[in-house]
């Protein structure tokens, strides 16, 4: 079959409720091209998605999924994928689902490796509660909860994974498609947590971080000689106050996913026996 | 009364006070004795009172009693704590050389056997093998064989190689032989005879894990909490051989979304917490239910509320089991009453879950889960272990439940409230689970017909499980009696056992021991027959009382125990005796 998937086999028939201009179209467009590109097909892949606007791409994609509760996607994700390491595991959500509730999951999900791709549609704001700071909000942003800005500096998402042991962090823009689905395409296809920050603009409820802001602003780091694969110039570039990049930030070659480390490579859903598996009366005999 | 025998050793946590119980109680399952121990401890790890009781008897033993016969002392506190239990003749062991004990007094009546354990051990090779050198003088004060002693340091120590078995077993000798030679004037009462029966020895925690592992169960993730902790610690390193994956997750959040996780992509998933982990888990545990997916979620309860004691007994969780969670939900509630029934249960429970493609909550306590107790291996007869996944369907049998346009119906209206279901990668079956309300294709909607028909069709599963399954009370005592005693959970045993005391007194009862919390059985019909209605459990405001008189339309006396201690077999006599027949000018609630 996956030979001839197109990428629009990953579209349902749910017309997508976001705001027009929304930078999550472009976004789940590319998510679903790299899955494609990749040779996957809906029924081979898992799409998780968190709480917020950015989480209903789960209903607008076509494939198994789940809609989690909000900020808990990540631990979903590693479960789909550890009871089947036959399946693309792709997870999705906001910066609000993903670095506030969901951060502690996020190190977590970062450190553990699993072999799947993280996709944090950043537009650093609030969409679905309308407006609130996000924990990615600039320190004077002002919003209806923080008039004053929320006097406090953003998380730095790409330096947190770093520091916790990421073996890819990419950062990527939704409105240039083709950079977009690259990045992605490369996340999927890395042996492990494959983190990918998409900066996709929330026309509503956020007027500072727009598509000029970032088309101006944004250094793609495919345009320069930058070797992802070093971590003490990827230490640089995420701690970087003056600019934000487009791009694999870093990657580890050597990365082993957890499933590898694991040993984890069967499919748990079959069970091959009808009543208790085989050897379990020797589970008995250990308590003599 | 069974003829037995109680055996305790107590002293501060870090004394090696639960292996050395543990190695003496395996010692006695070895012999063929039947054993029930429990567990006094504290929540800390070095200091403080702990303590590790052994009741045996060639019968069948099922709770704890008020009584011990040979106590092994390695605090003063360890006398003054047990001081109720002790009697004339009780036998203490204890060594006078160390400084704490130096000047213990042994009490009037009773029997103090001073062995310098430490020195002893130390010939025999270490100082760390004091406690042992009590176990060899606690065989000489019981006529007990100590080559089962033997045996079971064997399989304790084995895996670190003979010359420590051969050392442990030296300095039981000495310790044997110091009794032996240093108090020969003493004619000890007791007598542990041994028997021929194999038995295992195991806790409720353990026999949860061993139930998942026959039951086909995969995949488990959890987070440390007392007393659920040593589920993951059994399954860790088995559930391995048999494909399966554990995973410590850094909070109980994350434990139930990966268990759901892999639940969903079609594994049989349990996660183990106790009460605060069960609050963390219930925003997830709806989305559970409402996503239709099958888990099995073990709460072994500890008193509360917040952190509460956290290695005490309670049955304070059930409310938070049956209604926990915002909006309505459908779920089981099922609590095993022993510990064999925790491996039977767990069985159960993911049958359950499968079938009707809900949560199930195991409802097991503290007292169950680290209470060992033995068993006849058939006790957990694989053989019979069965396993049903329910309306799973695949490539061939799929077509059946999409729509016209080939969409997968996994919230298909049916009849039973069951819908089929799809394993991620079965072709034709993609779809969306979500927590939202959604049509049966599971697509976000909020018409309200739609919503009015899958509120029905989940709810309905509850009906159909009263159909089919068989939620019917264990009974014990005289079905007859006038008296009817209710419970649920590991009071079952003790109640069992407190049959015995009642008959003494001529009070006879029936008792019906409740499994299913949730759905449960009718009990209408068993309390209009009876005069009086005692309901029996851990908590203080008697939660399954409100339960029953709800479902009952009757009004029932409640005993009710939640100083964070079990009940214990004479005490809980006494107490029914009490509520059936209060003393004159009390009084009661009708
Ligand atoms: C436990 C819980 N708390 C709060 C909410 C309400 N809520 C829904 S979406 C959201 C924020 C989403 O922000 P973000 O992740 O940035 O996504 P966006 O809508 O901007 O795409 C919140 C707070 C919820 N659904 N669940
Ligand atoms: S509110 Fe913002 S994030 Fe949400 S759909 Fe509209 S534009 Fe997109």
């Amino acid at each position: 079959m996956s030979s001839q998937v197109r990428f629009t086999d990953f579209k349902s028939d749910k017309q997508p409720t976001w705001c027009p201009g929304c930078g999550d179209f472009g976004t789940m467009n590319g998510m679903m091209k790299a899955l494609a590109e990749t040779g996957n097909d809906p029924d081979n892949t898992f799409v998780v998605a968190g709480i917020g606007c950015s989480g209903k791409i789960g209903t607008y994609m076509h494939s198994y999924a789940i809609h989690g509760v909000h900020g808990r996607a990540l631990p979903v994700g590693a479960g789909v994928k550890m009871a089947n390491p036959d399946l693309e595991v792709m997870v999705a959500g906001g910066d609000g689902d993903g670095y506030s509730i969901g951060a502690g999951h996020f190190v977590h999900a970062v450190r553990r490796n699993v072999d799947m791709s993280y996709v944090v549609m950043d537009n650093r704001i609030y969409g679905l509660t309308k407006g609130q700071a996000s924990p990615t909000s600039r320190e004077d942003f002002e919003t209806s909860t923080t008039p004053e800005g929320p006097q406090q500096p953003p998380v730095n998402p790409l330096a947190l994974a770093l520091a916790s042991g990421a073996t890819f962090i990419a950062q990527s823009f939704s409105s240039d498609a083709l950079r977009h689905q690259e990045i992605v395409r490369q996340a999927i296809e890395h042996d492990g947590f494959g983190f990918v920050n998409v900066f996709s603009p929330c026309v509503t409820f956020n007027d500072v971080d727009t598509y000029d802001y970032f088309r101006d602003s944004l250094v793609d780091l495919g345009e320069e000689d930058y070797d992802p694969t070093d971590r003490e110039a990827a230490k640089e570039k995420v701690l970087d106050a003056d600019k934000e990049y487009m791009g694999v930030l870093y990657q580890d070659e050597e990365s082993q996913s957890y499933e590898q480390t694991h040993g984890l490579d069967s499919n748990m859903s079959d069970i091959d026996h009808e009543g208790a598996p085989e050897g379990a009366m020797d589970l008995v005999r250990e308590f003599y | 009364m069974p003829a037995d025998f109680n055996w305790a050793i107590g002293g501060e946590a870090g004394d090696g006070i639960d292996s050395t119980g543990k190695i003496f109680a395996q010692a006695l399952s070895r012999a063929g004795r039947h054993v029930f121990t429990s567990k006094d401890f504290a929540s800390r790890i070095r200091g403080g009172y702990t303590a590790y009781k052994v009741r045996t008897s060639t019968e069948k033993v099922r709770s704890v009693v008020d009584r011990l016969d040979v106590l092994v002392a390695l605090t003063p506190r360890t006398i003054e704590e047990n001081l109720d239990e002790l009697h004339e003749g009780s036998v203490i062991i204890y060594d006078g050389e160390r400084t704490t004990m130096a000047d213990v007094e042994i009490p009037d009546g009773m029997i103090g056997l001073d062995v310098p354990l430490k020195s002893l051990a130390e010939d025999a090779g270490g100082a760390i093998m004091r406690n042992v050198v009590a176990l060899g003088a606690a065989c000489e004060a019981t006529n007990f064989d100590i080559e089962h002693l033997d045996s079971s340091l064997k399989k304790r120590f084995g895996d670190k190689g003979q010359a420590l078995v051969d050392n442990n077993k030296q300095a039981a000798r000495l310790g044997q032989e110091y009794v032996q030679e240093e108090y020969s004037d003493i004619e000890f009462d007791y007598d542990l005879e041994t028997t021929d029966n194999d038995y295992v020895l195991l806790n409720g925690d353990e026999a949860i894990g061993m139930g998942a592992i026959a039951a086909g169960c995969k995949y488990y993730a959890g987070y440390p909490i007392t007393p659920a902790t040593d589920v993951m610690t059994y399954l860790k390193g088995r559930i391995e051989n048999f494909g399966g994956h554990v995973v410590q997750a850094e909070d109980e959040l994350a434990a139930i979304n990966l268990a759901l996780g892999a639940a969903r992509a079609g594994a049989r998933s349990m996660t183990a917490t106790s009460g605060p982990g069960i609050d963390l888990m219930t925003e997830t545990f709806g989305l559970v239910a409402t996503s239709e997916t099958p888990l099995v979620i073990v709460d072994v309860m500890r008193s509360g509320p917040s952190t509460g004691m956290p290695t005490k007994q309670e049955q304070g969780d059930l409310n938070m089991m049956l209604y926990g969670g915002h909006g309505e939900i459908p779920r089981f509630v099922v609590a095993p009453t022993t510990v064999d029934e925790c491996f039977w249960k767990t069985v159960e429970a993911f049958n359950l879950a499968e079938k009707y493609q809900t949560p199930v909550y195991l409802a097991a306590d503290l007292a169950m889960a680290v209470t060992e107790q033995t068993f006849e291996p058939d006790a957990f007869d694989m053989d019979a272990v069965e396993i049903d996944r329910g309306k799973v369907v695949d490539e061939d049998t799929i077509e059946d439940h999409q729509t016209e346009s080939g969409g997968f119906k996994p919230h298909e209206l049916t009849e039973d409230g069951v819908s089929p279901r799809a394993f991620p990668g079965t072709e034709g079956g993609a779809h969306m689970s979500t927590g939202l309300e959604h049509d049966e294709q599971g697509r976000r909607t909020e018409d309200t017909e739609m919503r009015v028909k899958q509120v029905d069709k989940r709810n309905r599963k509850v009906e159909t499980a009263r159909e089919r399954e068989d939620f019917s009370p264990r009974e014990f005592g005289n079905p007859e009696s006038d008296n009817l005693v209710v419970t649920w959970g590991s009071n079952e045993g003790t109640l069992v056992e407190a049959l015995e005391f009642l008959e003494e007194e001529d009070i006879d009862v029936r008792i019906l021991s409740v499994p299913y919390l949730f759905p449960r059985p009718d009990l209408t019909e068993e309390f209009e027959a009876a005069d009086e209605v005692v309901v029996v459990e851990c908590n203080a405001t008697g939660q399954f009382a409100d339960v029953v008189e709800h479902d009952t339309l009757q009004r029932v006396k409640r005993v009710n125990k939640y100083n964070g201690v079990q009940f214990k077999a004479d005490e809980l006599a006494d107490d029914i005796k009490e509520t059936l027949a209060p003393d004159e000018g009390q009084e009661v609630e009708a």
